[in-house]
């Protein structure tokens, strides 16, 4: 290092009191005066310790320094990077310094915030500042990388966030593909009967929805399709798409059921119809399917399995049935991509004591709604599973599979909403007597606790206590033929049983089994539940860590169709920005290799979580893609040749802010200080 | 203050999630000892192993690493890489007589600001017990007792030194 030479760089130091909330447990202005004298070797030409840092005079303060003085680098000692980076980087920039030569450091929630002890607290305050002094000193100025954005967009999942982002793109004019893996769009509002809280019929305002999607002149729908590899970056993604064989020329085909109804091989559908109903082995799922071709299921069509049949063949009026159609792959190119995939339901199989799949009567959410639905299989008869009697007393059970820690510690958010939503329909329908078994109550969102009260005045019975148990061993005769419910009511602070003949459990809902899949397709994240990672929980839930890549629905975390739909909206309004604004500007946080000193031991070429690292055979060197390049910063860790830099994080940044942290702690003095 | 020691512990957060946690640790004003100095990296994959050896022969007594937790790194898995090369440290040190527990890895979550807090405290405590680790004097000592090691030599600016290709 520079030992008693002339120091490069011209640094400024700026420490913030923040009002009391650092200056109360830090002598700030110590902190100031301590840096002028004991760091002015290291360059520090000016320091001064202010009320606000980050208010318009404070930034000024800097920006008079930089032209007056000639900074040529910036630490200010402050709140975190995370609130007000960029605040400084840009002042700095308006007073014609490069934005990353100013350091940010933290001495509120990093030191004032939690430490109690003032000398203490001042000291590693004076430590936090040499680090970031010595770490500045190696800054490089750097500019942001612009990167052209193609105007198409894809979205994976056709429920109604995908749906919403679609047409919402494609409204304003704009090329979207929309790859749905089922036979129609729609999504698991398709399967409800009634939307809570207004009790709107899903069907009426879903399918106008669906069909414009369908529809639409600016998207290309790919239903029984599946994402099979993405290659590229933010702004120029290439997609390839399967399309799963429909054995239905859709060019021929007009939708008009003959084959469905010819069709002799009656199949249980567990999708659409939660298992309790059935489909044919051609079908659409629901009656307003979009598109409204059907799909055969190869895995159940007699013909497929033993060569004979085509009876569908042999009605089709138009000759749409084609046994020998193929897979097909379609490749296109995108800008970005909305991922709404949606959710599973929690598999009520998992929690035994609540008997499902076991006791007949005991039936889960999504079965409950296809009861319900005119269009399901009982024709909308509330009906127990021998398809004829009426239940007289109905059980509902919250939180199935949710706020458990044996399942899901999480609340899956619409589970009470619905719970209310089956109690007022079982009512309206059935006139039985209707208990809802909550932990507790929640019915935020607007127009939510008004249902709740509604709900209360029809007269259904709220018990608070999580079930123990759901059981068929009569204890009384009364109980006999019931199925019983086991409870601590812990309201009334007693043990109670409940005979009933009907169980609904609200089943939790889950993220989709292939979760992990689809996100390590797309280079995204899950948390340790399986939701995808929004880039920020609170200011940016649509955006993912990886750029041109968003999320809408509940892929993101459990939520009701409103907020999907909020979210499918806000994906595309992002989308759309970039498309108006031709380009995106991404932070230059990224790594670089050094041709000369790579040796093309391919070592980092395997670790790059986003497969940025290129190897060209031909010259035996490994190079990094920027626009992939998220800055993560493994590869320049392992390099065994030291060939990678990584901008803002480079080995000689880090070093010497190592050196600067310990600068007076060394018990041997090694340099041209001296320990405090 | 009393004549207790006190350790300095240098220690790596990532961006995404464990700088997040100490921010929130802030924010909720929980309180941990003061000898931890935090510097941040945008994720635990860039932890390398020199840092924490510059750190040591710096005159660190402990390094206590911390990333996201496994399968919530924000670059996917890189965290995994981080929990191998600590592995292989902790083995690296101890064969250079320093303790292994001198280095420490921990996950926290964004949410987690008072575990991390109460792992900052433990680990505190964990190298006060082993008391100081004076890396610098003993290599400099090493050095007056002619044994031909000088200052350049000090393990991590071994490491340090361009290996050309
Ligand atoms: C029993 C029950 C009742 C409910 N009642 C209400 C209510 O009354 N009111 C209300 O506001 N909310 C209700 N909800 C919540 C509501 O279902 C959700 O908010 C909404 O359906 C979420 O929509 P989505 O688009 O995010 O996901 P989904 O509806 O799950 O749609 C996702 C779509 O993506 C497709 N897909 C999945 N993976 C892939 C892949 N890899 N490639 C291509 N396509 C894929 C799926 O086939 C599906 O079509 C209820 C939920 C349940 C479980
Ligand atoms: S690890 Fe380093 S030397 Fe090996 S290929 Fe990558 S850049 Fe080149
Ligand atoms: S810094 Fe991370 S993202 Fe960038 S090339 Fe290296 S390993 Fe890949
Ligand atoms: S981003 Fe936190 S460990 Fe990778």
């Amino acid at each position: 290092m520079n030992d008693q030479a002339e120091p490069k760089e011209r640094i400024g130091v700026y420490v913030c009191h923040c009002g009391s909330n650092i200056a109360a447990t830090v002598d700030v202005a110590d902190v100031a005066v301590w840096a002028k004298e004991r760091l002015g070797d290291e360059g520090v030409v000016i320091t001064h310790d202010y009320k606000f840092m980050c208010s318009s005079l404070g930034q000024e303060l800097i920006e008079r320094d930089i032209k007056e003085e000639g900074l040529t680098r910036v630490v200010v000692a402050a709140c975190s990077p995370h609130l007000h980076e960029k605040t400084f980087r840009t002042a700095c920039a308006r007073a014609g310094l490069n934005p990353y030569l100013c350091e940010l450091v933290s001495i509120r929630e990093q030191v004032s915030w939690v430490h109690s002890d003032r000398q203490a607290a001042t000291e590693k305050a004076k430590a936090v500042v040499a680090g970031g002094v010595e770490r500045v000193i190696h800054n490089e100025p750097l500019e942001p990388l612009h990167i052209p954005i193609h105007p198409a967009t894809l979205v994976v999942g056709g429920g109604i966030a995908g749906i919403q982002a679609a047409l919402e793109l494609a409204d304003s004019g704009h090329q979207v593909y929309l790859v749905e893996r089922e036979p129609s769009i729609g999504g698991h509002m398709a399967q409800f009967d009634k939307t809570f809280p207004t009790m709107d019929c899903a069907a009426c305002i879903l399918t106008p929805k669906m069909v414009d999607a369908g529809g639409h002149p600016h998207i290309d729908l790919f239903t029984w399709s599946e994402v099979v590899r993405v290659d590229g970056f933010v702004g120029n993604f290439t997609v390839t798409i399967r399309q799963k064989p429909r054995y239905i020329d859709t060019d021929l085909c007009t939708g008009c059921g003959i084959c469905w109804e010819k069709c002799p091989k009656r199949v249980i559908d567990d999708v659409y119809e939660a298992g309790l109903g059935y489909r044919k082995a051609v079908y659409t799922p629901f009656a307003q399917a979009v598109p409204k071709y059907p799909v055969i299921d190869p895995e159940n069509c007699t013909y497929f399995i033993n060569g004979k049949c085509r009876a569908c063949e042999k009605f089709c009026p138009t000759d749409a049935i084609k046994f020998d159609q193929e897979e097909e792959f379609i490749t296109v190119q995108v800008g970005n991509i909305i991922l709404a995939t949606g959710f599973d339901l929690f598999d009520a199989r998992r929690v035994p004591q609540y008997g499902y799949g076991r006791l007949a009567n005991v039936f889960t959410s999504l079965e409950f709604e296809r009861l319900c639905n005119a269009a399901g299989p009982t024709n909308g008869q509330i009906v127990m599973r021998d398809g004829v009697t009426k239940p007289e007393l109905v059980a509902v059970i919250h939180c199935v599979g949710s706020r458990d820690r044996n399942y899901n510690n999480y609340c899956s958010v619409i589970c009470c909403m619905s719970s209310l939503k089956f109690a007022h329909l079982v009512k309206e329908r059935t006139g039985a007597r209707v208990y809802n078994f909550y932990i507790d109550m929640r019915t935020a969102f607007k127009d939510y606790d008004e249902f709740y009260q509604r709900v209360l005045e029809e007269g259904t019975i709220f018990v608070r206590g999580r079930v123990a148990e759901v059981t068929d061993a009569a204890r009384l005769p009364s109980e006999d033929g019931k199925l019983i419910v086991q409870v601590e009511d812990t309201l009334a602070g007693r043990q109670r049983r409940i005979p009933v003949d009907m169980v609904i459990l609200s089943a939790g809902l889950e993220p989709r089994h292939d979760a992990k899949a689809v996100a390590h397709q797309f280079g995204i994240s899950c948390s340790a539940n399986g939701w995808f990672i929004e880039r920020h929980p609170k200011l940016d839930p649509v955006a993912t860590m990886t750029e041109g890549i968003f999320i809408a629905g509940t892929v993101q975390g459990p939520k009701d169709i409103p907020a999907s739909v909020s979210q499918g909206a806000a994906a595309a309004a992002r989308v759309l920005g970039r498309i108006n604004k031709g380009e995106i500007e991404l932070e230059p946080v990224r790594a670089t290799i050094d041709a000369r000193h790579c040796s093309g031991c391919r070592i980092c070429n395997g670790l790059c979580p986003f497969n940025a690292i290129i190897f060209h055979e031909d010259a035996m060197v490994s190079e990094i893609n920027h626009a992939l390049c998220q800055g993560c910063g493994t590869c320049v860790a392992a390099c065994p040749a030291g060939a990678i830099s990584g901008s803002s994080f480079s080995n000689e940044q880090i070093m010497s802010q190592i050196e600067g942290l310990l600068l007076f702690d060394r018990p041997v003095r090694s340099r041209h200080f001296s320990a405090v | 203050m009393n004549d207790q020691f006190e350790p300095v512990i240098i220690g790596f957060t990532c961006n995404w999630c464990s700088y997040r946690a100490a921010d929130l640790a802030g924010t909720a004003r929980i309180k941990y000892p003061p000898n931890i100095r935090l510097i941040r990296l945008m994720c635990s994959g860039r932890m390398d192993p020199t840092f924490v050896l510059k750190a040591l022969a710096e005159g660190a007594d402990g390094v206590m690493i911390t990333g996201c937790h496994p399968g919530e790194c924000h670059y996917l898995d890189q965290n995994y890489k981080a929990l191998r090369r600590v592995l292989l440290l902790r083995r690296t040190i101890g064969q250079m007589g320093i303790e292994p527990g001198r280095v420490k890895l921990v996950w926290a979550s964004a949410a987690e600001g008072v575990r991390l807090a109460q792992e900052i405290g433990h680990f505190v405590e964990e190298i006060r017990d082993m008391g100081p680790l004076n890396w610098p004097g003993r290599l400099a000592a090493a050095h007056v007792n002619g044994h031909g090691r000088d200052d350049r030599l000090m393990p991590a600016d071994m490491m340090l030194e361009e290996v050309p290709a």
